[in-house]
């Protein structure tokens, strides 16, 4: 597409160089504008997106209609995937899985995140602090997932230690099937906590001060305060990191891949490793391609659903 | 102090607990770290028998040694290692390779895209920037199932063009972030420089790029340390020895444990020395991080 529109316009720009004092090629080089210098500086990150995003997004829609295993060409089936989905056990056992590790791991850390960047506003503002803060979500998900693995081990890791002396009976985190998705989601708000609470720092920032000097000028306490003005002029900024963390953790793969592939028994299956599986371990690319749309449709209208409820792009201040 | 002459302030409890929170957060977010290197620098047999020790239990260098294979397979079997072969200086190795050549050319093709975007006037600019920014809300493993494909297809599995090539000419973050940024740039040395009649490709090599290079060498940091977690694509693409990335190889290192007992000090010195690059950059350009995370930082 771009490269005949680039020749069918090269023609245009030279009769504007030729004829100066002619209007129409001037008027058409005007609308143009640099379209010809543009296409060039574009040219590389157009391919990246037409080849990596663009065509990626419609094939992987066309493959959620086929059956395809690799090896042979995909055949057309209309909806079977979708149907033969909607009848698998594993696919709502994935779905529930992947719901409670999202509630768990966006309730703690959006409410410690919030709790941290109060902190970093009221107490100190401190760069180190920050940054130390920060670093846990520097590291690879590979690494935290394998770190927590060994810290939270049953037999000899410092968690269960400190269980032992508080007089706590020991728990297998990884191991037992109601421990094991409260513990993932528990490893990642330990990695993603310090970053959320940056972004939330960054919306308490941008809070004009004279509103906190107006609340303090009628004697409001710091509790009023809070919930009368700083969530309420928060609102965007919350909403706009719930959308983008709601959406990561929905995607968790890394810690379960590590970990405990999916078990036990099926207890940490959650949605990704379960599409990973199913197109890399039992060759169904098709089914895997239309869990992934469902995946895609699931977030969308999460997104959606959170721009209309909590009215995301309005500012109280207006 | 004996006598109150002066009115002394009251304690200000709030502020006391606000300080403990904050220590608190400190340490949790500390600790783990402290007590990988902990771990790393222990013996492994020594690590049941001292397991709540705050020191290494038995210090001892060797788990770094068999994590890079400076010990005979006898010797690391005999501390507790697998014994097998871990080609750690090739991971290393690969897992640069891949980071710097997917930092170098993302961050330069999305420069000169968002050069076009910012300061370029040409027709359907606005809808394809839309486009663009429409893709970062496309779930990763949506277009990964299609783009193994594409690289399958192109005979690019197990090298490292397949690994770095879907993020080496464009993110679409990074081309917002650059976009935000050269809108922000005064545009009067570039006009006069227009009027003296340089083209496009000199103002932007001479004039954008050197005047940028602040939010170009954040973007760097960013774009390295994702490339260098990664963990998904290259598993899909990259599992062969010869092209395989650190964070994959941690994830095989993990269930090659001997005898059902992990090598946890082999482990641990393996995750340090996987996150250490990072950390090290955080050291060197820690207060850039920090300060680049803001609603820009949103990915």
């Amino acid at each position: 597409m771009t490269t005949t529109s680039v020749g069918a316009r090269k023609p245009v720009r030279r009769g504007a160089g030729a004829l100066p004092s002619d209007g129409a090629p001037n008027r058409r080089r005007r609308q143009l504008g640099d379209l010809r210098v543009a296409l060039v500086f574009v040219a590389p990150a157009l391919v990246g997106f037409v080849l990596f995003y663009l065509v990626p997004t419609v094939r992987g829609v066309y493959l959620s209609f086929t059956d395809y295993d690799l090896f042979s060409n995909p055949v057309w089936v209309g909806l079977a995937n979708y149907i033969k989905i909607f009848q698998d056990k594993l696919f709502w056992n994935a779905m529930g899985v992947t719901t409670e590790y999202v509630l768990l791991n966006i309730g703690f850390q959006t409410v410690i995140a919030l709790g941290l960047a109060l902190l970093m506003y009221h107490v100190t503002r401190s760069t180190l602090v920050r940054g130390i803060l920060l670093m846990p979500y520097l590291v690879a998900n590979v690494v935290v997932a394998l770190l927590w693995f060994w810290m939270l081990d049953y037999q000899i890791g410092i968690v269960n230690e400190i269980l032992q002396w508080i007089g706590l009976p020991r728990v297998a985190f990884f191991g037992n099937d109601q421990w094991a998705i409260p513990t993932i989601a528990f490893v990642n708000v330990w990695r993603n906590m310090g970053y959320t609470a940056l972004l939330l720092f960054a919306g308490l920032q941008a809070i004009p001060k004279h509103v906190y000097e107006v609340a303090a000028l009628d004697g409001a306490n710091r509790w009023k305060t809070f919930w009368k003005i700083t969530i309420p002029l928060l609102r965007p900024v919350l909403l706009l990191v719930l959308v983008v963390t709601i959406t990561g953790s929905f995607q968790i793969f890394d810690t379960v891949a590590v970990t405990t592939k999916g078990g036990p028994v099926n207890a940490t299956r959650v949605i990704q490793y379960f599409i990973y599986q199913k197109a890399f371990s039992d060759q169904e690319f098709g089914y895997a391609s239309a869990l992934s749309v469902i995946l895609f449709i699931i977030l969308a209208i999460i997104a959606f659903l959170q721009m209309k409820i909590l009215r995301g792009n309005e500012n109280d201040l207006d | 102090m004996t006598t109150m002459t002066t009115p002394r302030r009251r304690i200000d409890w709030g502020r006391t607990a606000a300080w403990a929170a904050l220590a608190v957060a400190i340490a949790v977010s500390l600790g783990p770290m402290l007590w990988m290197l902990r771990t790393a620098l222990s013996s492994d047999h020594a690590l049941a028998s001292h397991s709540a020790d705050l020191l290494p239990a038995d210090f001892s260098w060797g788990a770094f040694a068999r994590v890079f294979g400076l010990e005979s397979p006898a010797q690391a079997i005999a501390e507790g290692g697998s014994g097998a072969a871990i080609s750690f200086w090739q991971y290393l190795l690969n897992s640069l390779i891949v980071s710097t050549v997917i930092t170098v050319s993302q961050v330069f093709f999305s420069s000169l895209a968002a050069y076009a975007f910012a300061r370029l006037r040409w027709p359907g600019r606005d809808k394809v920037f839309s486009l663009f920014l429409g893709t970062l809300l496309v779930p990763s493993i949506f277009t990964a199932l299609p783009n193994f494909l594409l690289v399958k297809n192109l005979g690019l599995l197990n090298t490292y063009l397949g690994i770095a090539l879907p993020t080496m000419l464009m993110t679409p973050f990074a081309v917002f972030f650059l976009r935000q940024f050269f809108l922000g740039m005064s545009r009067e040395v570039e006009e006069a420089a227009m009027l003296d009649g340089a083209k496009h490709a000199r103002i932007f090599f001479q004039i954008t790029l050197p005047n940028a290079t602040a939010p170009l060498a954040t973007l760097c940091l960013l774009t390295f340390i994702t490339a260098w977690n990664d963990y998904f694509w290259p598993l899909l693409v990259g599992n062969d020895p010869s092209v395989r990335v650190l964070t994959v190889a941690l994830g095989i290192f993990q269930s090659q444990s001997p005898q059902g007992a992990p090598d946890w000090s082999g482990l641990m010195a393996a995750t340090l020395i996987s996150a250490l690059p990072i950390l090290a950059l955080f050291v060197a350009f820690g207060k850039k991080i920090v300060n680049s995370i803001g609603f820009s930082g949103i990915k």
